[in-house]
Order: C-alpha cells, then structure tokens, then sequence
C-alpha cells in the first residue's frame, strides 16, 4: 500500500478548487470555471495513468483500457470498481458508479459563508445552484477519466450523468 | 466520568479514512500549475495558496481545524509552545500522515519554525528555473492560519520551502 493521506484533505482540495474558479474566478462564466476544473482533472490523469501502467504491456484495444479505468485505476482512487460497464460497442461506453465517493461526501453549505453565492442569482433556486456545484465538481472526475485514456492514447469526451444520484454515470465517447 | 483522553496523532491517522496519497499530491500539483498559467505572476500565486482571493488555504484550514478538535480530543492548549507542538505532531499526522519537529523558537516564545521532512505535497515534485521564487507548499501557512484564527489564535504564519522538498512554517504569535 503506497502512502496515504486523510480523505478530508482530498475532499477540502477539491472543494476549495471548485469554490475559487466557481465563485471568485470565473463567477460569471462557468463554461470557463468548468474547462479549468475539468483540465485539472486531466492532468491529474494522466499523470496517474501514467504510473500506474508503467510496467504493463500496452492495452490490446480500446475495451481492455476502458475495463483497466473501471477497475484497476478506480480501485487506486476510490477503493472499489466501477459497478456497471455499458457499451454500443461504437465507441461509446458508460461507466457506472453507484456510490460515487465524492458524491457521497458533498453537502451543500447555505451559510452565510457562502453568501456571495446568491447574490447574482436572481431567481435561481438554492435547488438549481446545488446542482450547479455537483456538476462543477464533477468536472473533475471526467477530467480524470479524459486524461487518463489519452495517455493510454485514446482521445475522447467524458461527460457524466448525475439523474440517480448517489449513483453517477460517466460517458466517455471516443474520437474517431 | 473523565473526558476522554486525547489520542495521539498515530492512533487519529489510523481512525481516520484515508486515500491514495498520489492524487493529493498530483491535484495539488495540477491545481498549483493551472493557477501558474492563469496567474502567470509568482508572487500572485504565492497569495493565492496562502489567503488572498481566489484559492485559499485559509478556507480549508476552517474546516479543517472541526475535524481535527472532534477526532483527536486534545483539551485547550495552554500555551503557544503547547499550540505549536499540537499542530506539528497530532494536527499532520492526522491529515497528512506525517510529523513535524518544532525548532527555532525565539526568546519569547512567540515565534518558531515546524519543519516538514517528509511532505506528501512535494512527492515527485521539482520546480522548473522560471518558478523559484514560488512557495509551492503555501498552502500550509494559509490551512495553519485559518484554523488556528478559528481556535481563537491570531498568528502569522510565514512559509518557506526549501528544493529539496523539506518545508518550513515560521508561526509568530502577538506577544502577551
């Protein structure tokens, strides 16, 4: 087992990654909040890939690396799989996490901390900026996943889809 | 009934859950250079990790400073030289898995340096010529800062970082 750190240094990275490009950064534009915390992302899988395929053999097609990101690199970040691997066998694949780690840890925070948050959303519910900030997170994950396979050479977009949550499902369609 | 007694850092680290210590790393790393290329200033950056604006280490040290009072049940510190050797050995261990060494205090005790051997943050780590005035480990001053203020401390704490990954926090308090 390499060495560890506590989660909440993870998750308190993260959450204070998201909130600056969120709100103070990119407060009015999100689409450039979002491609920063999802580039971060790529870097951090590449990187990880990198390590943590350097003594195998090359993946033999796309489905073998797919299946290494669900299994092998999944259980490296998160201590378990990916529960649920769906594919049209044309390029598209849909990676199921049922109990998204990071997910399960979110909550969102209405205090008065946050206060600057709801001064520019005129109209918009506390619903709707609580989703906001779950996909803003989730960003980085698909930029880990998007990193990751580059690195394994397999150009791609990762989006996710968050209609079940806990459970998320991430789309990785790869580029001709 | 007694108050329970306060768990040494060994024992919190243990209790605690913990994570792959390569994506702390690696998503600070990515955070610190996505911050480089929007900054392009080191010294902006170095406000940045520390407490100014956009990505603070003082936001994370606020939440960071709950976590570590439930889980480690250390009573009151009764004195600054109680504080400093609270935060090197119980307050790292527990989040970063590591210990510091508290060295160098002044005359007055008001002011002294932890010092960081063994940094998860600096894992693989090395800073290129155009970065060198960057402390790339300034997030500890600003997490240290901001959870101390919530304990009811006023400190500065300074950073410093020397290249060959070892990492110094001076921490000053007002004399009484």
């Amino acid at each position: 087992m390499g060495r560890e750190v506590s989660e909440s240094c993870v998750d308190n990275l993260m959450i204070e990654m998201v909130s600056a490009y969120c709100n103070r950064f990119y407060s009015t534009k999100p689409e450039l909040a979002a491609r920063r915390i999802e580039a971060i992302g790529y870097q951090v899988g590449h990187q990880l890939s990198e390590r943590y395929t350097m003594e195998r053999p090359r993946f033999s097609d796309h489905l073998e690396a797919i299946k290494f990101i669900c299994k092998d690199f999944w259980a490296e970040l998160f201590k378990k799989q990916i529960d649920n691997l769906k594919t049209n066998h044309r390029g598209t694949f849909v990676l199921q996490d049922n109990r998204f780690q990071w997910l399960t840890r979110m909550s969102i925070d209405p205090s008065p901390a946050n206060a600057d948050l709801s001064q520019d959303s005129s109209g918009e519910t506390a619903e709707n900026r609580a989703v906001q900030i779950t996909s803003m997170h989730l960003y980085f994950p698909c930029g880990i996943i998007r990193g990751a396979l580059s690195n394994l050479g397999i150009p791609c977009a990762v989006s996710v889809d968050t209609s079940n949550l806990p459970a998320c499902s991430f789309v990785v369609r790869i580029k001709a | 009934m007694a108050p329970p007694a306060p768990r040494t850092g060994d024992a919190v680290f243990a209790n605690v859950e913990r994570v792959n210590a390569e994506l702390f790393t690696l998503t600070y790393g990515a955070i610190v250079r996505q911050l480089l290329t929007d900054l392009e200033e080191v010294e902006e950056v170095n406000k940045q990790l520390d407490q100014i604006s956009i990505f603070r280490g003082y936001n994370i040290g606020i939440r960071l400073i709950d976590e570590f009072l439930t889980k480690s049940n250390i009573s009151r510190c009764v004195d600054f030289k109680e504080t400093a050797e609270v935060i090197a050995k119980a307050g790292f261990k527990m989040f970063l898995g590591v210990t510091a060494s508290v060295t160098n205090w002044d005359a007055d005790g008001t002011s002294c340096s932890l010092v960081l051997e063994d940094n998860p943050l600096v894992d693989f780590v090395e800073l290129p010529d155009t970065c060198q005035g960057l402390y790339y480990c300034n997030i500890l001053s600003g997490v240290i800062r901001g959870a101390l203020e919530m304990a009811c401390i006023s400190p500065e704490p300074n950073f410093w970082c020397t290249h060959q990954g070892m990492c110094l926090v001076r921490l000053a308090t007002h004399p009484r």
